[in-house]
């Protein structure tokens, strides 16, 4: 049986967190100093120490034994670190792309506080393990990212994508609550763990448990963008600012699949050894698959159609989630394994793919896809910025050498696994169309004509080797990933 | 290592000839060329010890590079090795890359992008066809892609935007089946060795059931089938040969193609072999529609390429016949086809090449009586025309007449058919000769200048080796035939199947 820490032992644990909390409340401090004040740097500078002190503290906690902590609400386990780091890893790049952003020129000590703020809800719902915690956790981030997508000031696109997104995010998570209430009520108790002995032991109607697992999946759908409940991602994508539009596709997302792991694998699934199944009552499985093909082939088919780089974006985005949620349908190991590794690969590939869309956004003052017309022929610079882009899109779309097609090798491997063939060869046919779309951008960028005579520039000399570094990258880990994966390995244990 | 690394050498050496391309100033446009024709000769070298060295007695794999640890925790290697299967086609890439750097000498549109392209796209076939572990092969043929988008995309005629996009699309949708399948190998069988593979004693789990494997051979076949291009995949094929500019199409018709056929006797023939024998009556039957369906196409067309691109689908038509027809005769014959198609397909594209740089369009109503304007051109036209007719003496003969006879014992009915087509090439070939070169010289067109040195000297080694295989082919099949016959005989092995397969042809 797992040990089970009181609130004092269990804050070893949560040093990492503690850190980021410190610099919470330090930026806004120190927001007080005239001195600091003025200087528009210094902020988003202590914000990334924060950072870096978070994710040395991840590595540091790693070493204790995995446990449940304060009375059974969060686990500590390695997929929790694994989270940790990603949460850290994917901030200091949202906290990069925000500085180098113009639209986020005006920005006050609130916006790095709040980004902060996300980046300690992640790891916090990816641990969670009780129902009220999953709940507390999920809306930590969704309302400090309702506030930080409405943070371009004076932008009517901007506060109307907050709106939206406060409107979705409230009726999601009023559904979401509603659904644990039911889940609670049938089982007589919020803790994840217990609920699978209380399902396990007494086999009852399935239409209470259907419904409020139904219901409960609206929360974490939302949070991944899963069909049906997406809408708001490409009206948020696209009114957002183009940094929180990254973080929100990458980090949130990551933590939503954390917990939709965790979830299910702890509450709704019995494991011995490598094998998990699921209990009889739910068909989970099946439930997952229906939403990952409508997901995946939505994204991918609505995308085809766009022409405002940042939604396209978007549901570029939704048919990723689409792809993570079929590994969700196997219920095996390597399917914790497989969306772990992808959503480390996407992490790579989306920043990379958003920090060249934000540099030729800003660069052309529009959104529109046809910006990209003729990079690859506007100097030396806008050929740098062609060739990772054209990198970061073969990598979306899973073509080698790149991670993006390890990535769907082992979501693909866990899929046919669970011998879910018809969900493969969905799968892969929706990657095919996903070239469509993606391959119009390299169109743009190398068979048109520039629509202006300018040559490129990215505006920062950091910034082209930010993303050289990225797409670089994207290649190596494409041909030498053993590394990651042993991470991956390692982080997919979950403690139940 | 026991021995230099002879296939790394030849697969990576245009990589090393890219990053020098890449060195370059753009401005220098003959430093480019050079250095672009330094980074392909190394493996033409390469191809020539090989064409030396290759021990011609054994089926077994030969100058193996490894398998050397490459991906530990998913088992995939570095593997490299050539066979009676695959040398011919190394040597036949070796040769037509070389031959389309030459012909892409006055390219002038951004000289540097297309030969680093270019460059890619050799190592990319060349690994293709000499990797041995499915990962590695799997990246090989995925690396191409992207080289011939730009290829196509960039240098292209009028449609080439949506020629490049066809391509690319096409292939990708057989390459992602190609990639279950590696995964159910992977799952099931434990590995990626393409050698290992072909022990069905490994193949567990589902791998073992008939369904699944039935399944997994379709998703080989149909990967394959699109790259031949089989019919009803061939759709992309005119599209991407007429726009591509000459040298790419050269590529195109002269050796992806080929990688199809290769993949099918390489992975369908040798790992699932019990199925590639309950299957061959409908690879036959594919194959005679490609042969009958293409060349009717061919005689429809008004545009001299697009002629020559559904000839293509004509005579690789043969190929599958004959390597569906269990004989020694025809699955030599059908690789012999392989590599004959290469090189005569490679001069019609050429030759049409020569015509329209100097004409600047296709029509072929638009010319006439070009053979006494260009005499030589007309001379070099004749030879690959007629040996794309299948002219006794020319090297199409030998393969074709091989793949009749093997495909004759097997299946009457069809290849009674197929001979019909031998009627409808010599049709669309002499009556394209016939409008072109002879008749009422064109007025238009008197000025033209006669092909030139370094047109001919792309079309002198290609047209010697028709002629020289159309009397004596020994060299070419000595160095397939053992290994072929030795597929052969595992297909053959499943001698009750063949019987039933064989009762069951309408």
């Amino acid at each position: 049986m797992m040990q089970v820490l009181n609130n004092q032992e269990s804050l070893w644990y949560f040093l990492p967190e503690l850190a980021l909390v410190a610099t919470f409340v330090l930026i806004f401090i120190l927001d007080l100093l005239p001195s600091i004040k003025n200087q528009k740097r210094a902020l988003p500078i202590v914000a990334a120490i924060g950072v870096v002190f978070f994710l040395g503290l991840s590595v540091y906690v790693q070493q204790f034994p995995q446990a449940l902590l304060f009375h059974g609400m969060i686990v500590g386990d390695s997929f929790t670190d694994f989270f940790r780091l990603f949460a850290g890893v994917s901030t200091l790049f949202a906290l990069y792309f925000s500085v180098k952003s113009k639209e986020l020129a005006k920005v006050k000590a609130e916006y790095w506080a709040l980004i902060l703020g996300i980046a300690l809800g992640l790891p916090i719902l990816a641990a969670s393990n009780n129902l009220l915690m999953i709940y507390l956790s999920l809306e930590l981030v969704s309302i400090l990212s309702y506030v930080v997508v409405g943070s371009i000031y004076g932008s009517r696109a901007s506060s109307e994508a907050a709106l939206k997104y406060v409107l979705y995010g409230a009726t999601a998570s009023g559904i979401m609550i509603y659904g644990l209430s039911l889940l609670f009520g049938v089982s007589g108790t919020l803790d994840a763990i217990q609920i699978k002995a209380f399902l396990l032991s007494h086999p009852m109607e399935r239409l209470p448990l259907f419904i409020g697992l139904l219901m409960t999946m609206a929360g974490f759908g939302y949070k991944v963008s899963m069909v049906p409940f997406h809408m708001w991602a490409p009206d948020v994508y696209q009114g957002a600012p183009t940094p929180v539009t990254s973080y929100l596709s990458v980090g949130p997302k990551a933590a939503g699949f954390a917990i939709l792991l965790r979830f299910v694998y702890t509450a709704l699934t019995t494991h011995n050894g490598a094998d998990f199944e699921p209990i009889k009552s739910v068909d989970i499985s099946g439930l997952m698959s229906v939403f990952a093909v409508a997901t995946m082939t939505l994204g991918n088919v609505v995308a085809m159609w766009q022409k405002d780089t940042k939604r396209m974006l978007a549901y570029s985005s939704i048919a990723h989630a689409g792809y993570m949620l079929m590994a969700v349908a196997a219920l095996n190991q390597q399917a914790i394994e497989g969306i772990l590794f992808y959503l480390s690969a996407y992490l790579v590939m989306n920043f990379g793919a958003f920090g060249v869309a934000q540099a030729v956004m800003q660069e052309s003052g529009t959104q529109d896809l046809e910006s990209f017309k003729g990079l690859a022929k506007r100097g030396s610079k806008g050929s740098l910025a062609a060739l990772a882009m054209t990198v970061f899109l073969i990598s979306l779309t899973g073509l080698p050498p790149t991670i993006g097609f390890v990535g769907k090798f082992v979501l693909f491997s866990a899929v046919l696994e669970a011998k879910l063939y018809v969900l493969a060869v969905i799968g892969v046919l929706n990657s095919v169309v996903s070239l469509y779309y993606y391959a119009r951008i390299i169109k743009y960028m190398y068979f048109d004509d520039p629509l202006s005579e300018d040559k490129f520039s990215f505006g920062s000399r950091s910034y082209p080797v930010l993303i050289t570094f990225l797409a670089l990258a994207t290649l190596a880990l494409g041909l030498f990933w053993e590394p990651l994966s042993v991470v991956v390995k390692n982080s997919a244990h979950l403690l139940s | 290592m026991e021995h230099f690394p002879l296939l790394t050498f030849i697969t990576f050496a245009p990589l090393a000839g890219m990053l020098l391309v890449a060195l370059m100033p753009k401005e220098k446009l003959n430093w480019i060329r050079w250095s672009a024709l330094l980074g392909t000769l190394p493996s033409l070298v390469g191809a020539v010890i090989l064409f030396l060295d290759f021990d011609r007695t054994t089926k077994a794999i030969q100058l193996a590079e490894g398998p050397y640890k490459w991906i530990e925790a998913f088992n995939i290697h570095y593997y490299f090795g050539v066979d009676g299967l695959s040398v011919t086609m190394v040597i036949l890439t070796a040769l037509i890359s070389t031959i389309c750097i030459i012909a892409s000498w006055k390219i002038t549109k951004q000289v540097k992008a297309y030969f680093v392209l270019f460059l890619l796209l050799e190592t990319g076939m060349m690994g293709t066809f000499l990797a041995l572990d499915f990962f590695l092969f799997f990246i090989f043929w995925e690396v191409m892609l992207l080289p011939m988008y730009f290829l196509i995309g960039i240098w292209g005629g009028a449609r080439r935007e949506y020629a490049a996009i066809k391509f690319f699309l096409y292939t990708m949708a057989g390459s992602v089946l190609m990639l279950l399948v590696m995964i159910a190998f992977y799952l099931y069988a434990g590995t990626f060795n393409m050698i290992e593979l072909q022990n069905q004693a490994i193949h567990l789990g589902p791998l073992s059931g008939e369904h699944f494997r039935l399944l997994c051979w379709l998703g080989l076949f149909i990967g394959f089938a699109i790259k031949v291009p089989v019919f009803p995949f061939h759709t992309w094929l005119p599209d991407a040969h007429v726009e591509a500019p000459t040298a790419i199409s050269v590529i195109l018709a002269g050796v992806l193609l080929k990688m199809g056929t290769y993949g099918i006797l390489r992975f369908n023939y040798q790992i699932f072999p019990d199925i590639t024998v309950d299957m061959a009556y409908w690879m036959a039957l594919l194959g005679v529609i490609n042969i009958i369906y293409g060349a009717l196409c061919a005689m429809a067309q008004k545009d001299f390429k697009k002629l020559i691109a559904y000839s293509s689908v004509s005579h690789m038509g043969f190929v599958i016949l004959g390597i569906a027809s269990f004989t020694s005769e025809g699955i030599n014959g059908g690789v012999l086809q392989m590599f004959n198609h290469g090189t005569i397909t490679a001069q019609l594209f050429l030759l049409v090449g020569v015509i329209y740089d100097r004409a600047h369009h296709r029509e072929i109503n638009g010319f006439g009586g070009m053979a006494s304007i260009m005499p030589k051109y007309a001379v070099w036209t004749t030879i690959a025309f007629f040996a794309a007719v299948g002219l006794p003496g020319l090297s199409g003969f030998i393969s074709e007449a091989l793949i009749f006879l093997g495909s004759f014992k097997t299946y009457q009915g069809l290849t009674a058919i197929a001979v019909t087509s031998v009627v409808f090439t010599a049709a669309y070939m002499l009556w394209t000769l016939q409008r072109v070169y002879l008749g009422k010289e064109n007025e238009k067109y008197k000025a033209f200048p006669d092909i030139s040195r370094r047109e001919a000297l792309c079309l002198l080694p290609l047209a010697a080796i028709v002629l020289i295989l159309g009397v004596y082919p020994k060299p070419a099949l000595d160095m397939m035939r053992v290994s072929l016959d030795g597929i052969n005989e595992v297909l053959l092995k499943h001698g009750d199947r063949v019987a039933t397969m064989l009762q069951s042809i309408p």
